[in-house]
């Protein structure tokens, strides 16, 4: 048996299942983590061991007629929205940091949305089935590979945003829909955040199908993006009577438009060395949250004003805030102090999953 | 038998809420697989959720198993009592809380119907888009339960997909709320873990759903095939094309007739499958859909396709869709529903083999299914006054899930395991996989009293007896998909 160093600087990289479930019986203290793009949450805790997934890449099953695919759990996002474009589909749930070098894992267990989530869903929407290793190195199966499957408690979709507190993620299974054939964004300048509140239930209450929905606040008072993807054809109308209802807004196509929410979803705009953080809430909070927050701190209300994207220098002051407005929050970005935010909904329940699943603690707890 | 609970009840429920005597609780001793029967030694019809909270703790206190029940509509046997158990009635505990319409979410208690959400919803033009066809009587709870399904999983998922928080009572007494109000959460997916768990980590009290508009457009096309082959080919075309259908359904020939018999759905005649496609969402983009649409169906060999005029025509076409399983049943005293998935690409397969499955049982088979998903309902008929002919339909149940499972696919897409597909667990999973579903539930509910001898293998036998319609078919309030 091999002494492995749990002070060395590189982390293990197993390059099978059977490796992994080794490494987690080998180590009291260990943290699994993907290729490391979500930094906050992929720096294992004190006195944990790395387990880096992504020497598990690939592939592993992928009938386009079936709209699912399972794949290895360290396999990059880039890769498989490449082979899932080829065959015209695409994951709805519009994953962050893809270019950056996500991996699939990693993505499900930060829980890692972007911003065209809105349209059909979440990973918690799209993900079917999971292979993991648990605490006590066995592995364990749940859900399913099919798109419809009620058998058994819904292990996956526990799995998302899980942080890799309760198991090692090896392998999933997600469904995945036909890739839009067309985009096209309007961008709106509003006077006021207020503005762009009543904008985003303006627009949620009617029967568009928008891909995504953005606002931030800007010098002038708030900027709204509203996404557009479906057939080519039908997509001038449609943005046509969207720029109606919204009363204006300048249409950005082509690859400006594609760069602009490439630049969302990449967090190209989050300055070196400050936290990003999640906030879920709804377009009703917005506007008491943006009270509390400095002008400094950067915001961008995605997902129709459903979460919150806040990049800050000043992480305990936001933490202090999200404890007041009764919100929580996660860092995704950002040095690996404490990750979650606020007040956790639902903490006791966790802990007794937590319990149930990892009793002795090999997995940190966040 | 101590009666120290009973008496602890009646502390806090008056009498006409508390059932102990035989004629009381007759009515809550099977739900819609009505080949099993179990009396509860009591019934509680809570009003209010701490009535709940307090029914639970006392169950906790004195180790009495308890069964949550909404409308006792699950086809699985998941609301089946338990001999000298308790009984909890969630009927009345159904309140719409809150409905915001600018938040797009309804707050209701656990025993609100289905179908009450949507209605609350439309003057606001919204609605709750999980539509089992029992929605007319299922409760939001028993949905929760079994994170069920309906005729438009394909584009908008089971229920799970519309559950943003829950407020429970575990079986140990703890009151916990999960979630929230948004559609994003930051750490674990605690509702998702809690949606399907089939009643076993305790009671759901409220829900919070997320409510959609109304689709602006639907487009509905009804296809006549000469053989279901051709039907399950064009499911697989108009898959494969790229569209995205709300809704992608079969009936085989003997569902049609049945259907056509019961409802008059006035269906094209002689076919031996018929197909219905509905397209819904933006105007502009359903009708550019549907102009895709059309030439994929018109090669699809249909000898005849009919495109819904307006919503009355619609209406029409998936009348004869919703009731053909209780028309079925029309045809034959008794029937089982299977509700077996496999993977698309394998349909054509799998309903073969039921159909040489069925020859070689001698049992008839008729199929009504959700093509789109792979989920199929293949309904055995039976008669359950003759001797053994429940445990043959069952044995014939049992092979056509194996099949399922064989192909890749599910034993269970929306009905839930119950008691009916308990022994069928281990064929899906393996013994490190049910040890920490175990481990889960123990967490919740250390003692094991909520719903004991569910969806777990092994449990005690509930009692078989000779089977019937689900009086509120009987009635012809609900009818079964
Ligand atoms: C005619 C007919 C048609 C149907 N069509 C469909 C269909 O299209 N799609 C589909 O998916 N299903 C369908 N079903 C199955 C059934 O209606 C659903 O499973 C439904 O969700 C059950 O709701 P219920 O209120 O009747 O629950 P019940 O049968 O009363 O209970 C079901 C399970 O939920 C648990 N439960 C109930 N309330 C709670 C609660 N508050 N907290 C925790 N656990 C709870 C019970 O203990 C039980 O295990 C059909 C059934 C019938 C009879």
């Amino acid at each position: 048996m091999e002494i492995i160093d749990p002070m060395s600087a590189t982390p293990l990289a197993p390059g099978s299942i059977p490796d992994v479930q080794a490494a987690v019986r080998d180590h009291t203290h260990i943290h699994p983590c993907g290729a490391g793009t979500k930094t906050a949450l992929a720096a294992a805790p004190n006195g944990a061991t790395p387990l880096s997934l992504t020497g598990l890449s690939g592939m592993i099953e992928y009938q386009p007629g079936e709209f699912t695919f399972t794949a290895l759990a360290g396999t990059p996002l880039t890769e498989i929205a490449a082979i899932l474009a080829r065959n015209g589909q695409y994951l709805p749930c519009d994953p962050l940091l893809a270019e950056a070098g996500a991996t699939l894992g990693g993505t499900v267990a930060a829980g890692a949305n972007g911003p065209g989530r809105y349209r059909y869903g979440g990973l918690r929407d799209f993900i079917l089935g999971v292979r993991y290793v648990d605490a006590a190195g066995w592995l364990v199966y749940a859900g399913g590979k099919v798109v419809k499957n009620a058998a058994g408690f819904d292990l996956p979709k526990l799995m998302v945003g899980s942080l890799g507190q309760f198991g090692v993620l090896v392998e999933l299974t997600c469904k995945v829909f036909p890739l839009p054939e067309a985009y096209a964004t309007l961008r709106l300048d509003l006077p006021s955040m207020e503005a762009g509140v009543a904008a985003i239930i303006k627009l949620t209450a009617q029967p568009l199908d928008l891909d995504s929905l953005d606002l931030a606040p800007s010098a002038a008072g708030a900027t709204l993006w509203v996404r557009l993807a479906g057939l080519a054809d039908a997509l001038p109308g449609r943005s046509e009577r969207l720029r109606g209802v919204l009363g204006g807004g300048e249409t950005v196509s082509g690859a400006e438009e594609a760069a602009l929410w490439r630049a969302v979803r990449e967090l190209t705009w989050v300055p070196a060395g400050w936290s990003l953080v999640k906030v879920p809430l709804t377009p009703k909070k917005i506007l008491g949250l943006e009270q509390h927050l400095m002008a400094q701190d950067i915001r961008r209300y995605s997902v129709a004003g459903q979460v919150a994207w806040i990049a800050t220098a000043d992480r305990a002051r936001l933490d202090a805030i999200l404890t007041q407005t009764g919100l929580n929050g996660l860092v995704l970005i950002g040095p690996p102090a404490q990750v979650r935010l606020g007040v956790q909904p639902g903490a006791s329940f966790e802990r007794r999953v937590k319990q149930a699943l990892d009793p002795h603690g090999r997995f940190p707890t966040r | 038998m101590s009666t120290a609970w009973l008496t602890d009840l009646a502390r806090i429920y008056p009498p006409a809420r508390l059932l102990t005597q035989p004629a009381q609780l007759a009515p809550y001793e099977s739900d819609a697989l009505t080949a099993y029967k179990t009396r509860p030694a009591a019934v509680v019809i809570p009003e209010t959720q701490d009535e709940v909270i307090a029914a639970v703790r006392i169950c906790y206190q004195h180790d009495v198993p308890f069964v949550a029940r909404g409308s006792g509509t699950s086809l699985s046997g998941a609301s089946l009592p338990i001999q000298d158990g308790l009984l909890i009635a969630l009927n009345r505990l159904n309140r719409i809380v809150r409905l915001d319409p600018e938040e797009r979410i309804a707050v209701v208690e656990a025993g609100a119907i289905n179908l009450n959400v949507t209605k609350a919803a439309s003057p606001y033009g919204m609605y709750f888009a999980p539509d089992p066809s029992s929605q007319l009587v299922c409760t939001i709870g028993g949905n929760i339960a079994f994170n069920s399904g309906g005729a438009h999983c394909l584009k908008y998922g089971m229920t799970s997909n519309h559950v943003l928080g829950i407020k429970a009572v575990l079986a140990d007494g703890e009151v916990v709320t999960l979630g929230g109000d948004s559609l994003e959460g930051a750490g674990p997916d605690l509702v998702g873990l809690f949606v399907g768990s089939e009643g076993l980590f305790g009671i759901a009290l409220e829900i919070t759903l997320r409510l959609l508009p109304k689709p602006e457009r639907y487009r509905t096309i009804l296809a006549a095939y000469d053989s279901l082959t051709k039907a399950g080919d064009a499911v697989a075309a108009v898959v494969a094309s790229g569209l995205l259908p709300g809704a992608l359904e079969i009936m085989d020939r003997l569902a049609i007739e049945a259907a056509e018999a019961a409802v008059n759905a006035n269906y094209p005649p002689n076919a031996a499958a018929l197909l219905i496609v509905e397209l819904d969402g933006e105007a502009q983009q359903v009708e550019e859909e549907f102009r895709r649409l059309k030439p994929i169906i018109e090669a699809s060999g249909a000898y005849e396709i009919r495109v819904a005029r307006d919503d009355a025509d619609r209406m029409r076409i998936w009348k004869g869709r919703k009731s053909a399983f209780s028309a079925v049943g029309r045809l034959s005293p008794d029937y089982l529903v299977n509700d077996g998935v496999v993977p698309r690409s394998r349909l054509g397969e799998a309903l073969t083999e039921i159909e040489r499955l069925s020859a070689a049982y001698g049992m008839r088979v008729a199929n009504v299914f959700h093509a789109g998903d792979g989920n199929l309902h293949p309904l055995i008929l039976y008669n359950g006054r003759e001797a053994g002919a429940y445990q043959k339909a069952e044995q014939l149940a049992g092979e056509i899930l194996r099949l399922c499972v064989a192909y890749g696919g599910s034993i269970t897409g929306e009905h839930g395991i119950g008691v009916e597909k308990r022994d069928y667990l281990p064929v899906m999973f393996g013994e490190n996989d049910i040890e920490t579903m175990h481990r889960l539930r123990r967490a919740c509910d250390p003692k094991e009293i909520a719903n004991r001898g569910k969806m777990f293998p092994g449990g005690g036998a509930p009692a078989l007896h000779q089977a019937g319609p689900h009086p509120l078919e009987v009635a012809g309030v609900i009818s079964r998909e």
